[in-house]
């Protein structure tokens, strides 16, 4: 504990600005330029016959969506550690649940006809 | 002794015990709490408890999700003539008035940051404005549902399943008539339909309220005085509902239209 600084309010402000990223308008307009596109490609791809993929490729664009809008309106990328493990652990955790009862329930009738 | 112990945040980084003494009141900025050692221990703690409590929400509608994906599985033909009833325009301007919105909230989060008083106050007005412009139009849409009585219920019709020629939106969409066993399971598109979006929009009147509160306190100068806390966990609720809504529209409108 050599480093330990004499004063307080030596330390605080600087701790303060590495701990707390301010993300700057210039990424913000970005990224929602990147929705809005995601949106207009989205609407677009639902008029075209794509089969069974129709809502395969609907899920990726909101999924691509869904991560710009957390890593960067919500500041993930540039959270601690805790915030991503904690974000991650979440969302592996709710693909377990859904993807393990959606299987369940989607192969039952397997073999049955 | 307490003090030459290596105590670690909920950081990245090790925090330094920055106490003047052992046992006397370490000094610290205003809106820090008592029991936290920084500031930054205290911001990572609530940005935590926050993504717990979205985490919670994420579980929430991922369970109306997976409802929704089973049954349109099992009912599919119901399925697509029923969501072939919603309008695409409107379910569209609402996803763009909500992107704008996130991205408001976001430059508000930004000019608290900043400590700009004026340009949070108008960034929360306007996340205000297009938060409020979306349930206006969700009502527009919910007011065609009950005229076409295809709210869920007693008053529940099929016509628009059954004689597809009767409805303007069956028949622009080359609906086939669907058999009476089939046609009775888009009433639970409808409910589903109503239960997610109904949920979606009782989290965007709880923001819009929120949001109310916070231009209130923020013409008052609060959160510009380096303690953004409320703002950004706002921020990040107000971008979660904006997500559950990415995936409801292509879901309910999108994906049985080709």
């Amino acid at each position: 504990m050599s480093n330990v600084p004499d004063k307080v309010d030596h330390d605080l402000p600087e701790q303060h600005e590495r701990e707390h990223h301010i993300v700057s308008p210039k990424i913000y307009l970005t990224i929602l330029i990147a929705l809005l596109v995601g949106t207009a490609v989205t609407v677009w791809a639902s008029y075209v016959n794509l089969g069974i993929f129709n809502p395969v490729v609907a899920l990726a664009i909101a999924c691509t969506k869904a991560t710009l809008v957390v890593l960067y309106f919500m500041h993930v990328k540039y959270g601690t550690k805790l915030t991503k493990l904690t974000v991650g652990a979440g969302i592996f955790t709710f693909l377990i649940l859904v993807g393990m009862t959606l299987a369940d329930y989607f192969t039952r009738a397997w073999g049955r006809w | 002794m307490a003090r030459k112990k290596k105590r670690w945040s909920l950081s990245d980084r090790p925090v330094i015990v920055t106490g003047v003494a052992e046992g006397a009141h370490h000094e610290h900025l205003p809106y820090q709490r008592h029991h936290f050692e920084t500031i930054a221990q205290q911001n990572d703690a609530t940005n935590f408890a926050m993504w717990l409590f979205l985490l919670t929400e994420i579980m929430f509608f991922g369970g109306l999700f997976t409802a929704y994906l089973i049954y349109r599985n099992w009912y599919y033909p119901a399925f697509v003539s029923a969501s072939h009833q919603l309008s695409i325009p409107l379910g569209g301007v609402n996803t763009l008035l909500l992107i704008c919105s996130s991205f408001t909230m976001a430059m508000g989060v930004w000019s608290a940051e900043m400590k700009k008083k004026g340009a949070l106050v108008l960034c929360l007005i306007l996340t205000f404005i297009l938060g409020t412009g979306f349930l206006g139009i969700k009502t527009v849409e919910y007011g065609e549902k009950i005229e076409k009585h295809h709210v869920p219920g007693i008053h529940y019709s099929l016509n628009s399943f059954l004689y597809p020629d009767s409805d303007e939106a069956a028949r622009v969409a080359k609906d086939h008539a669907l058999p009476l066993d089939m046609a009775r399971h888009t009433e639970i598109y409808f409910f589903l339909y109503f239960a997610m979006t109904g949920m979606h929009a009782l989290h965007m009147i709880i923001g819009v309220a929120i949001l109310a509160f916070m231009i209130a306190r923020a013409q008052a100068g609060a959160y510009t005085t380096g303690h953004v806390t409320f703002v950004e966990n706002f921020g990040l609720y107000w971008h979660f509902v904006d997500i559950v809504w990415i995936f409801l529209f292509p879901l309910l409108y999108l994906i049985s239209r080709h």
